[in-house]
């Protein structure tokens, strides 16, 4: 079937209005699940009506392809524990950018023999956008495996920091740049573009290495800008303007998630990307204050927890590990039929990717009108009887505010410490994933109740019974 | 094509992009990545053409190569983000399908 060109931008046009609506309906709950359909509804008949593209001649190699790639993306996306879904999309978005690269190549390829053919070069528009989806694909894909090993704790989750990678990095990039123009110079020899290609691959290994821990969501987000802009700049080499609709759409939703993840932290990009968190040496000044630490059992917690009239639940990551998400709406069950309030209160940074904890406790069941963000809490803080952090840290350090030397003071936090009590749920008193004390853990208020946090939570749930 | 009219369209879609997730709430925020994620699988419409053409063997099999690759970006984001979404629910609002 040959389809008209017309026909085929047509039909790209109601695609790409598909996805903008698709998009919108994203910004509620309610409507989100529409969202998504329409917005898969669209990708759909975009590539439907490829197919009727002229140049396309056989079907078997798309078939194939098509095939092996919606088994693997079908058996992923249902096996995949809610508990995994910062690795699985940071592997997606290695994917998308690989085949962004797959695509500028092939594009180069074409473009090359069509030039030998007629005698005419290939214009330098095309050969600079080919190179940027060669190069911006191919560091998508290895900085996404890197952060899928880091985060998937394959491999070691710690920043790699080494002075001078912001010169090696820089140097990496224009050396990219430089086989770029020797081949622009001489299309024949193969070599410099296979140096570019490599040299991507390497350059997406060096960006993400010196990257790690608290600073992960930083990392998915622009990863993910990365995997939009690949396929922008992929849809420049070929001249499709879907690929470029859909792809700046990517592109420009990730880059908002980058700026509120920082904001989050109180970071600047360049900050998260060459500074390496957790590797910061603080100094043991000023921790006098801290006093001692008051471990409680499940038990007398119990006895507090059913005197409180109104308790604010504050997750992190360590609540995931746990996979504690079900036993904590257990007991936010067993907390309102004793006649308490229940809210939960997510720090953007919570978890290893933005709005990690909401998925986590939308599986658990927790109604989403029950999650509150820091802005909407801290004001009340001082009106809930119980403040339950359970395996956050940093995201409830009073450090932020109050010590001026602390590597995260001016973070925004929860400020977990104004509660009448809090409660810490926690393994042991080592530091989080930053590494800077806390000294949220020996306020007057605070009482610590180490263990498992799934197996404290049930002991707690079995005294409501 | 006229390359400024492309650079236009990257610009416009660039600060649409930004108008439209603004508005996005941060308990949806994963959902958002999974399924925009799943949207910059478009590629797949660039690789099906280079797959497809018999010209050029060596950008076919790239182009296969990139087919599968965006594919499962495509049906493993939708799907996965699907999964999510369908477990958003409102308090008193039932099964909030």
């Amino acid at each position: 079937m040959n389809i008209d060109d017309t026909l085929i931008n047509l039909v790209y046009v109601a695609a790409a209005v598909l996805f903008i609506l698709g998009l919108k309906l994203l910004g509620s709950p309610a409507t989100a699940r529409k969202g998504n359909l329409i917005s898969a509804v669209g990708m759909l008949i975009a590539v439907v009506v490829t197919l009727g593209n002229q140049q396309i001649l056989s079907f078997e190699l798309i078939a194939v392809g098509v095939a092996v790639g919606a088994l693997v993306g079908a058996i992923v996306s249902r096996k995949v524990a809610m508990t995994s879904m910062p690795e699985m999309v940071a592997l997606f978005n290695g994917f998308g950018g690989l085949a962004s690269l797959f695509v500028g190549w092939a594009a180069l390829s074409v473009a090359l023999v069509a030039a030998l053919r007629s005698g005419v070069a290939v214009d330098n528009f095309s050969l600079v956008t080919i190179f940027l989806s060669i190069l911006i694909g191919g560091l998508t894909f290895t900085g996404s495996l890197l952060a899928y090993g880091k985060l998937s704790e394959k491999i070691s989750g710690r920043a790699f920091v080494y002075s001078g990678q912001r010169i090696v990095n820089s140097g990496i990039l224009l050396a990219v740049l430089v086989c770029a123009a020797l081949f622009f110079q001489d299309s024949a020899n193969d070599n410099w573009l296979y140096l570019a290609v490599g040299l991507s691959l390497m350059l997406g290994v060096m960006f993400v290495l010196p990257i790690g821990g608290a600073d992960m969501p930083v990392v998915i987000s622009l990863l993910n800008s990365f995997s939009g802009l690949a396929a922008a700049a992929a849809g420049f080499a070929i001249g499709n303007i879907l690929l470029i609709v859909a792809g700046s759409l990517v592109g420009a939703s990730g880059i908002i998630l980058t700026s509120i993840m920082c904001k989050a932290m109180n970071r600047s990009l360049t900050n998260v990307l060459f500074s390496g968190f957790g590797t910061v040496k603080v100094s043991a000044g000023p921790v006098i204050e801290q006093g001692e630490v008051k471990p409680m059992s499940a038990e007398d917690a119990y006895y507090v927890l059913e005197a409180a009239a109104s308790v604010v639940i504050i997750p992190g990551y360590g609540m995931a590990v746990a996979q504690a998400q079900h036993a904590v709406k257990e007991l936010q069950g067993m907390l309102e039929k004793n006649g308490a309030e229940v809210v939960y209160a997510i720090h953007p940074v919570a978890g290893r990717m933005p709005g990690h904890m909401n998925v986590l406790l939308a599986e658990a069941d927790v109604p989403y009108d029950l999650l509150l963000e820091m802005d909407q809490v801290n004001p009340r803080m001082d009106s809930f009887d119980v403040a339950i952090v359970i395996g956050a840290n940093d995201v409830v350090n009073p450090a932020a505010r109050e010590v001026e030397s602390s590597p995260i003071y001016g973070m925004p936090v929860i400020n977990a410490d104004q509660a009448r009590t809090v409660f810490v749920l926690k393994r042991s008193m080592a530091t989080g994933f930053a590494g800077i004390d806390n000294p949220l853990f020996f306020k007057e208020n605070t009482r610590m109740l180490f263990g498992d946090a799934k197996a404290t939570l049930g002991s707690l749930v079995k005294s409501f019974d | 094509m006229d390359i400024i009219i492309l650079i236009f369209v990257f610009v416009l879609a660039i600060f649409l992009g930004v108008e439209l997730i603004n508005k996005v709430p941060s308990t949806l925020h994963t959902p958002l990545m999974s399924g925009s994620n799943a949207i910059s699988g478009i590629t797949l419409v660039g690789a099906l053409v280079s797959a497809g053409s018999t010209h050029n063997e060596f950008a076919s099999i790239l182009g296969v190569l990139a087919v599968a690759f965006a594919t499962i970006n495509v049906v493993g984001g939708y799907m996965v983000t699907d999964r999510m979404l369908a477990m958003f629910k409102k308090k008193e609002g039932g099964n909030g399908k």
